[in-house]
């Protein structure tokens, strides 16, 4: 086996320096009522070549672009990424270490978080990001949960437009706490009713996602005012931070916790993960983050280098008393969002974001001239509902026969939406694809 | 002795991102503008964010001369107890990178995603028929998540029984983790001791158990190292009382092939895919921590889970008294087509012989260090072995000073100061993956290392001095905090 190195003259030696007679001799400590009875079943081991046909059957019988165009965002999107990120995020210095717990021999990846750390706070608008955490959904629910450290309060207002797996996973995190969540409906515009609020006391944060799982832009400038009426923080969340190269972001909004998803920022789909949880505050709440922080200062030569910092917050410290459980970061993740950050650079974003927005317009545009109803009037980023007319199904398996995945049904996520479809377009998809996804779903 | 492996070549400096750079560069290729622009209005418009500008060599050249100044195990000989550093095959990146997977969408139709969820229905079979336990959940995106799920499916199984347990029993050998996962759940960690022979005693869990507890959080090997032999009886006395056994399967790297965790009686054990499985640590992840449970807890796992029908898969919701969902989609799936194909490569004889020769390893570095390193326990060991810093203290030198110095010979250091319970704990994992000729090399620059504590600590206080940067001052980055540029 080439991953094992031992030879079995090399074995026989290392035993009689360890005083065991054979490898099983080893295991002298473990009694027999813990033991096997048997061995595990497995398949026959498969040889490198072996292991490459098999997992290219498997990987065939997927929906993938080219072969498939796929129009369907909702929390994983399809862009864009520089093979050189590929190449980059493969340097074996990168992939094969761990957290950085000795700095020294730890540059690398310090230096490259502390620059993602700061790319995630000119991106988001806030003033302290953490090294990340697993993907948005838990994101969100760590920002909930620090936000109810912070205000002592336990009751949060979720809006019913933010990711509905996102919700799902809060109410996981929150179902052992006591913590109350009251879900705020939405307004015909296809954002968040933020009125139920005015009835609402002892609240610990109001969370709204921009663009939220509609697509649709929300005024989180008055959600902040809101919140911060309430004595309650506002935690944004999104799934899409390309829309912040074109949209203003939540900290200028004021957003006091942002919070999502950044698999778009060159991270591949991979069916859901792993993506990259980013997560960014204000400096007045860094002691109650979760997650690992990277901070500067200096060597004993005086030269500039960096440190994991702010580790009394942390499990390995405070153990039951930490802010969070979190031990990593998704590291690699974030070092593929910084390079991504760092080549499109600020104009190359900016134009980015506009072609994501301009090309979504061009279907939405077509859509409603082939009389489809669009029917959240909301400015919209890179996805929006479409109604079709009923016995849509029907369309939508038709289009599937053509290598078209036409939007997301809402119906198993909003009973009152059937027949409506959540659609994303990014800048993979030329004017082309969208005339003839147009040209199809009239035909 | 041979040459240190530890030597000093060039090496780049490198400035911040947004040091470099000139305005309107680029290293992106900008899809063509096919449409027109529509107007937006003003209001919600911003300048966008203020990101350096570069060029693609500009990208390449940071970050390749970052990557100079990080140590991986594919630079040489990672021990880092309790991690697992064990060697990354490079195919495994290969198969995750396919398209079909890489570019999978999520949401895709099921009929889409077959091959998928057949690659994750025989994986979550592989890791129960290699723990002995009935179901898996792939789901949690990392360990301390797969201890949050083990926590939360104790919680949900008492709750189902009508019980509302406030308490769980923790040793005092258990990473920070496994308090900080269980106080997620509004359990009490109650701490226990292990005995003078670094492992828990049935009387010491006899004594604190009680129908408050909701149960046990156990690692087995624990982090001494030792096999926790009195488990059995430890899982009876909790099962007496109504209580369940949760074990952090961060140390399965010893025991593949040899120990069925179900008959053990752990009710739940989460994995690390990227400690036993092989898949890269990345620099502190994705990692990915599935969950394995008996059957009285399978339907508490999380959603969707995937199921089987006549050889098609599909994920299904409809598990009324699942915990709900830890990710926003399935978890870390491309860690785990690199775990699968592992396993795959490995089949069950090699994984046996992977954890025997992890014990082989870590037992024979630990006999052949302890005349010169302070062992506290002197004991056959499993995967990984720890001694203290107690010899050296005479003169002053620290787990710290030896850890530093042994970067000057080429290896990364050891986990220190854990466990908790051992004072100056230097923690060696080695794996299965170090070749003898390079254990015996590590071997020699710790007992070289000795040897300078004696007649030279003062350089060890030094050290490390081959490193890019010297010892850097973590007090004062903590004192002030500079998180960003």
């Amino acid at each position: 086996m080439r991953y094992l190195p031992h030879t079995s003259e090399e074995i026989n030696s290392m035993l009689d320096a360890v005083g065991a007679n054979s490898l099983d001799a080893l295991f002298s400590t473990v009694p027999e009522n813990c033991r096997r009875t048997g061995d595990p079943c497995l398949p026959e081991p498969l040889t490198e070549w072996a292991l490459n046909d098999h997992m290219e059957v498997l990987s065939r019988s997927m929906g993938v672009p080219p072969g498939y165009k796929v129009f369907v965002g909702a929390g994983s999107y399809d862009h864009c990424i520089p093979h050189a990120l590929s190449h980059l995020l493969s340097r074996s210095e990168f992939v094969t270490s761990y957290t950085p717990y000795q700095p020294e021999m730890s540059q690398g990846t310090l230096q490259a978080i502390y620059e993602y750390q700061t790319l995630t706070c000119r991106l988001l608008g806030m003033e302290v990001s953490n090294a990340s955490l697993y993907d948005g959904a838990s994101a969100l629910a760590e920002a909930l949960l620090m936000a109810a450290r912070i205000t002592r309060a336990k009751k949060v207002a979720i809006s019913s437009l933010i990711h509905p797996h996102y919700r799902q996973v809060v109410r996981t995190y929150f179902a052992p706490t006591g913590f109350e969540l009251v879900e705020l409906p939405r307004l015909q515009d296809g954002r968040t009713d933020l009125s139920p609020l005015e009835e609402t006391e002892g609240l610990a944060a109001l969370a709204v996602q921009s663009p939220n799982f509609f697509g649709c832009v929300e005024d989180l400038y008055a959600a902040a005012q809101e919140a911060h009426q309430k004595d309650a923080l506002l935690v944004t969340a999104f799934t899409e931070p390309l829309a912040y190269g074109l949209l203003k972001n939540p900290g200028s909004l004021g957003a006091d916790l942002a919070c999502g998803e950044a698999q778009s920022l060159g991270i591949p789909e991979s069916f859901g993960g792993p993506g990259l949880g980013m997560f960014a505050t204000k400096m007045k709440f860094v002691r109650n983050m979760p997650g690992r922080l990277v901070g500067q200062t200096v060597d004993m030569d005086g030269r500039r280098g960096f440190v994991l910092t702010l580790a009394t917050r942390e499990q390995h410290i405070r153990r039951e008393k930490a802010t969070s459980n979190i031990c990593t970061n998704n590291s690699l993740c974030a070092l593929a969002a910084a390079m991504y950050m760092a080549s499109l650079g600020r104009t190359g974003i900016r134009e980015l974001a506009r072609l994501n927005r301009d090309k979504t317009e061009y279907l939405k545009k077509g859509l409603l001239d082939a009389g489809f109803e669009i029917p959240f009037d909301s400015p919209t980023f890179n996805e929006f509902v479409a109604a079709f007319p009923s016995e849509s199904g029907k369309v939508y398996q038709r289009l599937l026969e053509k290598k078209i995945v036409a939007g997301l049904p809402l119906a198993p996520y909003y009973p009152d939406l059937a027949d409506h479809y959540l659609f994303c377009v990014t800048e993979t998809k030329t004017r082309d694809d969208l005339d003839a996804l147009i040209k199809e779903m009239t035909s | 002795m041979s040459e240190s492996l530890g030597t000093t070549g060039l090496v780049l400096n490198e400035p911040l991102l947004w040091e470099k750079g000139s305005a309107g560069r680029s290293g992106f290729s900008l899809p063509r503008r096919d449409v027109d622009a529509y107007p937006l209005d003003e209001t919600l418009a911003s300048e966008g964010p203020d990101f350096p500008e570069l060029s693609e060599v500009d990208v390449v050249r940071h970050y390749t001369r970052l990557a100079s100044w990080n140590f991986g195990v594919d630079t040489g000989m990672y021990p880092l107890g309790s991690c697992t550093m064990k060697y990354n095959p490079k195919i495994n990146e290969k198969m995750a990178g396919l398209r079909g997977f890489a570019g999978a969408h999520p949401l895709l139709p099921q009929a889409l995603s077959q091959g998928l969820l057949k690659l994750l229905f025989e994986l979550e079979c592989f890791l129960s028929e290699i723990t002995g336990m009935d179901a898996v959940s792939l789901q949690p995106a990392a360990g301390a998540q797969g201890e949050l799920a083990g926590m939360l499916l104790i919680h949900a199984y008492h709750k189902s029984q009508g019980r509302k347990p406030t308490k769980i029993i923790v040793p005092d050998t258990a990473h920070g983790t496994n308090p900080a996962s269980a106080a997620l759940c509004g359990y009490r960690p109650v701490s226990v001791q292990s005995n003078e022979q670094g492992i828990l005693s049935a009387e010491t869990i006899a004594e604190v158990m009680d129908e408050e507890t909701a149960g046990i959080m156990v690692t087995n090997p624990n982090t001494l190292g030792l096999f926790e032999e009195n488990i059995k009886d430890i899982a009876d006395i909790v099962h007496a009382k109504g209580g369940l056994l949760y074990g952090d399967g961060a140390n399965m790297n010893a025991v593949m092939g040899i120990i069925d965790v179900g008959r053990i009686g752990l009710d739940v054990l989460h994995l690390n895919l990227h400690k036993t499985f092989s898949t890269p640590h990345g620099g502190g992840g994705p990692g990915s921590g599935p969950v394995c449970v008996k059957k009285h807890l399978e339907p508490f796992l999380p959603v969707p889970r995937v199921v089987e029908e006549n050889g098609a898969y599909r994920l299904s919701e409809h598990f009324p008294q699942s915990i709900g969902k830890l990710h926003a989609f399935y978890g870390n799936v491309g860690v785990m087509i690199k775990a699968y194909s592992y396993i795959l490569t490995m089949g069950a004889d090699n994984l046996k012989k992977a954890s025997q020769l992890a014990v082989l390893n870590a037992n024979y570095i630990k006999e052949r260090l302890k005349d010169l390193f302070h062992l506290p326990y002197d004991r056959p060991c499993m995967h990984e072995c720890v001694f203290t810093d107690n010899f050296q203290m005479g003169q002053k030198v620290m787990t710290l000073d030896m850890a530093k110095r042994l970067m000057d010979y080429g290896f990364h250091p050891p986990t220190i100061y854990f466990p908790l319970v051992v004072n100056g704990a230097i923690m060696i994992e080695p794996t299965e993956t170090e070749c003898k000729q390079d254990l015996d090399l590590f071997i020699e620059a710790l007992r070289s290392i000795a040897h300078e504590a004696k007649h030279n600590p003062e350089l060890l206080g030094q050290a490390p001095s081959k490193c890019k940067v010297k010892r850097l001052d973590e007090v004062s980055a903590a004192r002030r905090p500079c998180l960003g540029g």
